[in-house]
């Protein structure tokens, strides 16, 4: 084989394995979507196209109930594991040394691959000796919340640490020589450059909370049933339209949220070097 | 300089807030909880309470821990069963994410740059879209008339796998050892792919060319040069897919079957069926071990990236 045509080959191997990779990524997705419009009860055989799932899902108090409290938990949790996680990135990355930085360091990424069992029954035995001792917390909203923001923390601060530690010290140091007080640095310098992380970091741990099941089981009470724990329980029994219908309302509207989000993300970041540049060429 | 000692002052009079408070939260929230696990496994439930390990009565200071779980769940061999099938599975999925994700991240990383951020995009996605309702999904596509269904069984796959004993009987490809990994190796592919990625974007490709310049074929400079540089990467994405593959509950519940119990499922039933959480905690206890040589493993490359990283 000559050269040229090895070459030709290697690259159609490689464009034919991504593609290949790809479909399998999204093959799942379009299949839900595609079955939330099939007009039959048995999931799988084909019978036309009907909107009648996603009329039904308004009449579907159960998972509307469900979808209000995952939404209520996904923000809290969102915006506890950001506050969080950007004084434990901090920590990490500008407070080199202390005391027991190794245990921190290990707790904080413990919970990105722990198995969400674990995180999940420990958890809760806590919790319940904690109520048993005081009479707080029940179990319920409050207790899913405290569950998820482990998990957050975790997330948020590895996408905020990242950042942090790419950020040019020197930017700092020129603030202050130039005459800012301590918290005007951090709040017109080094804020501004982590506030992308952050935001990305917030709807990461959204999304990750808006989906949970295993945490959510352990530590839900009567009565505080969210999205996925009702999905979860008709999924079990079998398949079901008005899975597929909830399903593609999620997709579309994460998919939008993320890709607007990105798109804003990273014009502000591409505004942000332009005016970079400019500063550093007077 | 004078300002520079007040940043640095100002930074030091925080610190302990800074520090103190997630620290404190994870300790809390993460670490005590364990030891409360730890606890609850070797105690003897009451009814409805559990019984103090150690108790003062009559000048008698008695300390009583229940081994019973531990040895039950040495001695029963359903749970070994279940430990090895974990194990197993979890090894299994690894190894498939790492073959099917390696190439995939290293095409990703030699595309041309303009389309590198769409890809990455692109790999992302799904794992913003729900994992719960992807995973579901898998079941639609593998059950009788599902599109992935007709396909294999169309193509005559079914029968290989088969063959293999990697599902009953051909023609059945839900609730076997096959829709199992299958679930898993897709849920977890992008978490090997990313860290793959990241470490084969930044390699130096001068040394890639030195490497051809003093005569080695590319198969030879792949072998020796990239794969040895990538290490890093292939550890922190194997041991992002097989730590949590190893308590996964959602996939085997919603695409496994009767044969393929992991101890993820055990440990569920046993605390939401059978309500034995004195047990339930003995097990996780169990599956804490088996996790914990793998999870040091991925702390230790997980804090030298984020060093080299500054």
């Amino acid at each position: 084989m000559s050269r040229g045509t090895s070459a030709a080959f290697n690259r159609r191997f490689a464009i034919g394995w991504l593609a290949a990779g790809f479909v399998f990524l999204y093959l799942p997705i379009v299949a839900l979507v595609v079955y939330s419009f099939n007009d039959s009860p048995v999931a799988n055989v084909w019978r036309g196209f009907t909107l009648k799932w996603y009329a039904a899902l308004a009449e579907d108090r159960e998972l509307l109930a469900g979808l209000w409290l995952s939404v209520k938990i996904a923000f809290l949790t969102a915006c506890g594991s950001v506050l969080l996680g950007t004084l434990a990135a901090f920590s990490l990355v500008k407070y080199r040394r202390f005391t027991g930085r190794t245990v921190f360091n290990g707790m904080v990424n413990a919970p990105l691959v722990m198995p969400e069992v674990v995180v999940g029954l420990s958890l809760l035995l806590m919790l319940v000796s904690v109520q048993r001792a005081i009479g707080f917390p029940e179990r319920g909203m409050m207790t899913i919340w405290l569950g998820h923001l482990l998990l957050g923390l975790a997330y948020a601060t590895v996408v905020i640490q990242a950042r942090l530690g790419e950020l040019n010290p020197q930017l700092e140091e020129a603030a202050m020589d130039l005459g800012a007080r301590p918290h005007q640095v951090f709040r017109l310098v080094t804020l501004p450059m982590i506030t992308q992380s952050m935001l990305s970091a917030w709807l990461l741990t959204f999304t990750l909370s808006l989906d949970d099941v295993v945490l959510s089981a352990f530590l839900s009470g009567p009565g505080a049933t969210t999205m996925p724990l009702v999905i979860f329980s008709r999924a079990r029994l079998g398949l079901s339209p008005s899975v597929n219908a909830i399903a593609t309302v999620v997709v579309v509207v994460v998919a939008i949220g993320v890709v607007a989000a990105s798109y804003a993300i990273a014009r502000a970041e591409r505004r942000r070097q332009l005016e970079m540049a400019e500063a550093t060429r007077h | 300089m004078k300002r520079l000692t007040a940043f640095l002052g100002w930074l030091r009079r925080g610190r302990t807030a800074v520090i103190g408070i997630p620290y404190l939260w994870l300790l809390v929230f993460f670490l005590l909880p364990f030891l409360i696990l730890a606890k609850i496994s070797v105690s003897e439930m009451e009814t409805v309470q559990f019984k103090d390990l150690v108790t003062y009565r009559d000048g008698l200071l008695q300390l009583s821990i229940k081994l019973g779980n531990y040895v039950f769940i040495t001695q029963d061999e359903l749970y070994w069963r279940t430990y090895v099938a974990s194990l197993k599975y979890a090894a299994a999925t690894t190894v498939l994410c790492l073959g099917i994700g390696y190439p995939f991240a290293y095409f990703m990383a030699r595309a041309k740059s303009t389309v590198q951020p769409a890809l990455l995009m692109l790999v992302m996605l799904p794992f913003w879209t729900s994992f719960l309702l992807r995973v579901y999904s898998w079941k639609a596509l593998l059950s009788e008339h599902g599109w992935v269904a007709d396909l294999l069984i169309a193509s005559g796959a079914d029968q290989l796998l088969a063959a293999a004993g990697l599902i009953t009987a051909p023609g059945k490809l839900m609730n076997t050892p096959f829709s199992l990994v299958l679930g898993m190796v897709y849920t977890y592919l992008p978490f090997m792919v990313l860290p793959l990625y990241g470490n084969l974007a930044k390699m130096d490709l001068r040394l890639l060319e030195a490497a051809a310049d003093l005569g080695a074929t590319p198969w030879v400079t792949f072998w020796k040069i990239t794969v040895p540089l990538s290490k890093a990467g292939i550890i922190a994405g194997s041991m992002l897919v097989f730590i949590p593959c190893v308590g996964e509950f959602v996939i085997p519940e919603l695409l496994g079957g009767p044969e393929t119990m992991m101890i993820g499922r055990t440990m569920w039933d046993e605390f939401f069926s059978n309500n034995d959480w004195p047990m339930a905690s003995a097990v996780a206890v169990v599956m804490i071990l088996l996790i914990i040589v793998p999870l040091a493993i991925f702390n230790k490359y997980q804090a030298e990236a984020q060093e080299a990283g500054r």
